[in-house]
């Protein structure tokens, strides 16, 4: 792994554990996305390669150097800032000129790569204007050509899908991957946005509090999550379709004496779906407060866990569930069970049950 | 709810709104406006031409290019050292941090003639200093060096106080993008950092400027009245007072009264432009 | 619990804060330089005075204080100011709110208007009032034919000193009276409040720090005025002079216990509204301290 390598880092803040013992390698020219929910210790860990951290324990190699007591200005890495970080002050242009004037390349030498950059960014035109004067997408691109301007041998960039709308961060994201594939760095991108790490990446890294959960092509993650975590972070998350009435939820096909109260849910009455992510199921034998009945179709073996095909009603429902708790239930197909939702989001679907499926598709909520 | 609440227009004016405006008119046109079309209308009275005169007197000459050369001087010394003290204060931790930052406000809290008796009594002619100073043929009291002093401590905050708050609210991305393009912390300073700072500094700078112009009780105290040596222009302008030479001051308040002014309006131009590049972020 | 570090760290980690060290070195050099002017500029000064008022020695003090003279000086100080604070406070706030919620043409010209007695120079400033009042001015001459002294007398320099402390209340309200309260003030006046009630009970206490922030500043600024009222006043011993200008007139007059004793309660006077200062300026929600 040529392109980056990362051995046992480990980080601490006071007494918080941010990252927790995490190698893994990357190799030249590759795309990979670190992903993970907030807190889990991918900024961290994208800092601590860049040299604005340090690790309390480990190695850092970029391109088969060292470069673990390097100084941040010493690794030549190019970082694009979730907020660009662009220099107010400056135009565009000086934007990107930046770290070429700080490696005291010529005048000639620098007008020429930055006039490259500015129309491999397609910001033609835009050489003279302000960061204020540009709207994010377009702050973006000139984070990234003033990131790319000193050929740096690898490119991190923190969370570049954060403060972009949707229609823009799909665009933003192919675009992303049509540069890499020009430009051929190393690059590492922070990520809590499934499909975005799905959609573009070569390679998936899932963190989750500090620690390394899979490391996998997208297909791989998908197909063969390693974990609980990653089956239900990576993959499709269930659309149960409802409707509400009278302050409460009735889902489709099941009895309507079984509802499921509104919470802080002021969406009018009419047709709804549910979205419910598999590990946010719990299974139980009996009936309770707002659990609903189901019958179990198929239950699939993972190695460290179970997926748990229910129907619930007229909707299919995978849960996931963890070995013990496999062993302690035993659950078979045709058994009768009782599914419980932890946190699920309410979509109106007044447009028609159909539309919604395809927005969500759309939008990347399932495949 | 029967009751209609009636809309009223944001412009439309409710009872009172003439009274307290024509108050504030009053009271502003009575205690500003009216001294200062005095003063100008004196001006015009003993004609342009004697007030040229005056203000080409040899003295009064002097005590101008004294007064603006310790003006400018101020301000190179507090470019510098307001700049590093606000950059200190905000940017590292030290033992007594709080009570030096509580203790830069003291200039603004303690009369011009104290601070002139404190400068007096530390390097006066009676102190242990002043004499040690005065045999190695430094002067201090009565003296260039001594206005210096004297100026250097009334204008102290102001630079320190208007840098303070922009450092402060600087987001400190930019620096660290910087140091991914490989800049080093002198360069951050110089390219990321001064010129996001430049506007604070620059209000600050035209702030103690036109204090250090006009300041004199201080001054009066430290510099005395020398003519030719130590006298500025605000001391200058008092002596004519005193010896009833109303022409005389004139000429010299007139250049001191416009510079202020000058600077009023230099001072809105730097608000106005420093918030060119805050329009849309 | 963090484990301890193996040598393969302790390697890594050693030169990274060697690079550190350099980086710290720098920045103690340059608090150390700020502390040493800082230390020159300000505190030695105020260590003068007070090192100078432990030789002195209190009685000597005491008995420059006590003379008839010098309680006079105090006393009016402490008049002007009451005077400046009163007028200014109540001006001022009724500038703000005009400055804030009414809109006219010229506004915005009268505003730098009020900033002016901050950018004039007191002795012009004074020097204005003189030409003003003065036997041949304008208002001079219509007071000098109703035999009222207005120069050289307390009304003189009791106008001066509120010139001179026009902007302080206003400034510090008039922000605070932009980004806040009129919506407050219109709910107010739809449950039927006056405009009077909807001002004390609604406007007032949002102003309050931001008000006692105004006030403390402007007392110290009316306390340490010298320029303007020195040349309004005439200086008169016992008739005209205030503590600052008794500072001035003894210290001329080589009386030094005299100005010594007036400066150092002056001194210790201002450490104490610099606490006030303080104080108000923290509730007011300043981010400076």
């Amino acid at each position: 792994m040529s392109g980056i390598r990362v051995e046992n880092l480990r980080k601490t803040f006071d007494n918080f554990t941010a990252v927790d013992d995490v190698s893994f390698g990357i190799e030249e020219g590759e795309l990979a996305a670190l992903l993970g929910p907030s807190g889990s210790g991918k900024s961290t860990i994208l800092r601590i390669i860049a040299g604005l951290e340090r690790p309390d324990h480990g190695r850092i190699y970029l391109t088969s150097r060292e470069v673990t007591h390097h100084s941040v200005q010493e690794r030549n890495i190019g970082f694009v800032f979730q907020h660009y970080a662009l220099f107010k002050h400056m135009t565009v242009e000086k934007n990107i000129a930046f770290g070429l004037e700080v490696q005291k390349k010529s005048k000639k030498e620098i007008k020429a790569k930055v006039d490259e950059l500015i129309d491999l960014v397609k910001l033609e035109g835009y050489n003279n204007q302000y960061p204020h004067q540009l709207s994010g997408g377009q702050r973006q691109r000139v984070a990234l050509a003033r990131a790319l301007a000193p050929e740096p041998r690898v490119l991190l960039l923190d969370e570049p899908f954060g403060s972009l709308d949707a229609k823009v961060r799909k665009n933003l994201a192919q675009w992303i991957r049509d540069l890499h594939k020009r430009i051929h760095v190393t690059g590492v991108f922070v990520t809590h946005d499934q499909n975005e790490a799905m959609e573009i990446s070569d390679k998936i890294i899932l963190i989750n509090r500090g620690r390394v959960e899979q490391i996998g092509t997208p297909r791989e993650v998908y197909e063969t999550p390693a974990t609980k975590f990653v089956a239900s972070f990576v993959g499709n998350v269930n659309v149960v379709e409802s409707v509400i009435s009278d302050g409460s939820i009735f889902i489709n096909g099941v009895s309507p004496d079984i509802t499921l109260q509104m919470r802080e849910c002021d969406l009018a009455p009419g047709e709804v779906v549910l979205l419910v992510r598999p590990e946010e199921i719990s299974l139980a034998r009996a009936a309770t407060e707002n659990n609903l009945p189901g019958i179990i179709r198929a239950v699939h073996y993972r190695g460290s866990f179970y997926e748990v095909e229910i129907d619930v009603g007229n909707n299919l429902v995978k849960a996931v569930i963890d070995k013990e708790e496999y062993k302690a239930e035993e659950w078979r197909a045709k058994d009768p069970v009782f599914v419980l939702f932890g946190k699920y989001k309410v979509f109106d679907a007044s447009e028609g049950y159909q539309q919604v499926h395809s927005m969500l598709k759309q939008y990347g909520y399932i495949e | 709810m029967s009751s209609k609440i009636r809309y009223k227009s944001p412009r439309a004016l409710k009872p009172g709104d003439i009274t307290l405006r024509s108050i504030s008119f009053v009271y502003i046109g009575f205690l500003i406006i009216l001294p200062i079309i005095a003063v100008i209308s004196g001006m015009f009275k003993g004609g342009l031409a004697n007030l040229w005169k005056q203000i080409t007197l040899p003295q009064a000459l002097f005590s101008l290019k004294l007064t603006f050369i310790c003006a400018l001087a101020i301000v190179v010394i507090n470019v510098i050292t307001g700049t590093a003290t606000a950059w200190v204060l905000v940017r590292y931790k030290f033992p007594l941090k709080n009570l030096i930052n509580a203790l830069v406000d003291i200039p603004f809290a303690i009369p011009t003639v104290v601070t002139g008796i404190m400068l007096v009594l530390l390097y006066g002619p009676r102190s242990s200093i002043g004499t040690f100073l005065n045999k190695q043929g430094i002067e201090v009291i009565y003296a260039k060096p001594g206005i210096i002093l004297a100026l250097a401590f009334v204008t102290f905050p102001f630079v320190v106080r208007a840098v303070q708050p922009v450092l402060m609210e600087m987001d400190k991305d930019m620096e660290e993008a910087a140091r991914t393009l490989g800049a080093s912390r002198f360069t951050i300073f110089r390219r990321v950092v001064l010129p996001t700072l430049l506007p604070a500094i620059l209000t600050g700078t035209a702030l103690s400027f036109s204090r250090a112009l006009g300041e004199f009780g201080s001054v009066v105290i430290v510099a005395g009245n020398i003519p030719f040596k130590s006298q500025v222009s605000s001391v200058y302008i008092y002596g004519e007072i005193e010896s009833a030479n109303t022409q005389g001051a004139l000429g010299t308040a007139m250049v001191l009264l416009v510079s202020s002014l000058l600077i009023l309006i230099v001072l809105n131009v730097i608000q106005r432009w420093s918030n060119k590049y805050e329009a849309h972020s | 619990m963090k484990p301890t570090p193996d040598p393969v760290d302790i390697e890594v980690i050693t030169l990274w804060d060697k690079r550190v060290r350099r980086e710290k070195l720098g920045k103690w050099i340059i608090i150390g330089l700020v502390f040493l002017w800082f230390a020159f500029l300000v505190l030695f000064p105020l260590y003068g005075i007070f090192r100078e008022a432990g030789e002195e020695g209190l009685k000597t003090i005491f008995s420059s204080l006590k003379t008839a003279d010098s309680i006079h000086a105090f006393y009016l100080t402490f008049i002007t100011t009451l005077v400046a604070v009163i007028l200014n406070t109540v001006f001022g706030v009724i500038m703000a709110i005009v400055f804030a919620r009414q809109k006219f043409k010229g506004k915005l010209l009268l505003e730098s208007i009020v900033d002016m007695p901050f950018a004039i120079s007191p002795i012009v400033a004074g020097f204005m009032f003189v030409v003003l009042f003065g036997p041949e001015g304008w208002i001079g001459s219509w007071f000098e034919s109703m035999n009222i002294k207005i120069l050289y007398a307390i009304p003189g320099m009791m106008i001066a000193t509120v010139f001179i402390t026009i902007p302080f209340v206003a400034r510090e309200i008039l922000p605070i009276l932009r980004e806040f309260g009129r919506e407050e003030e219109e709910a107010a006046a739809t449950l039927g409040a006056s405009r009077w009630q909807a001002f004390w009970r609604v406007t007032l206490p949002s102003i309050k720090w931001g008000l006692a922030y105004g006030v403390t500043l402007t007392i110290a600024r009316s306390i340490g005025e010298f320029g303007a009222v020195l040349v309004v006043s005439g200086s008169i011993i016992n008739m005209t002079q205030t503590a600052t200008l008794r500072i001035h007139d003894q210290f001329m007059n080589f009386n030094y216990p005299g100005a010594f004793s007036a400066a150092l309660v002056l001194a210790v006077f201002s450490f104490v509204i610099l606490l006030f200062i303080q104080y108000a300026y923290k509730k007011k929600g300043g981010p400076l301290l």
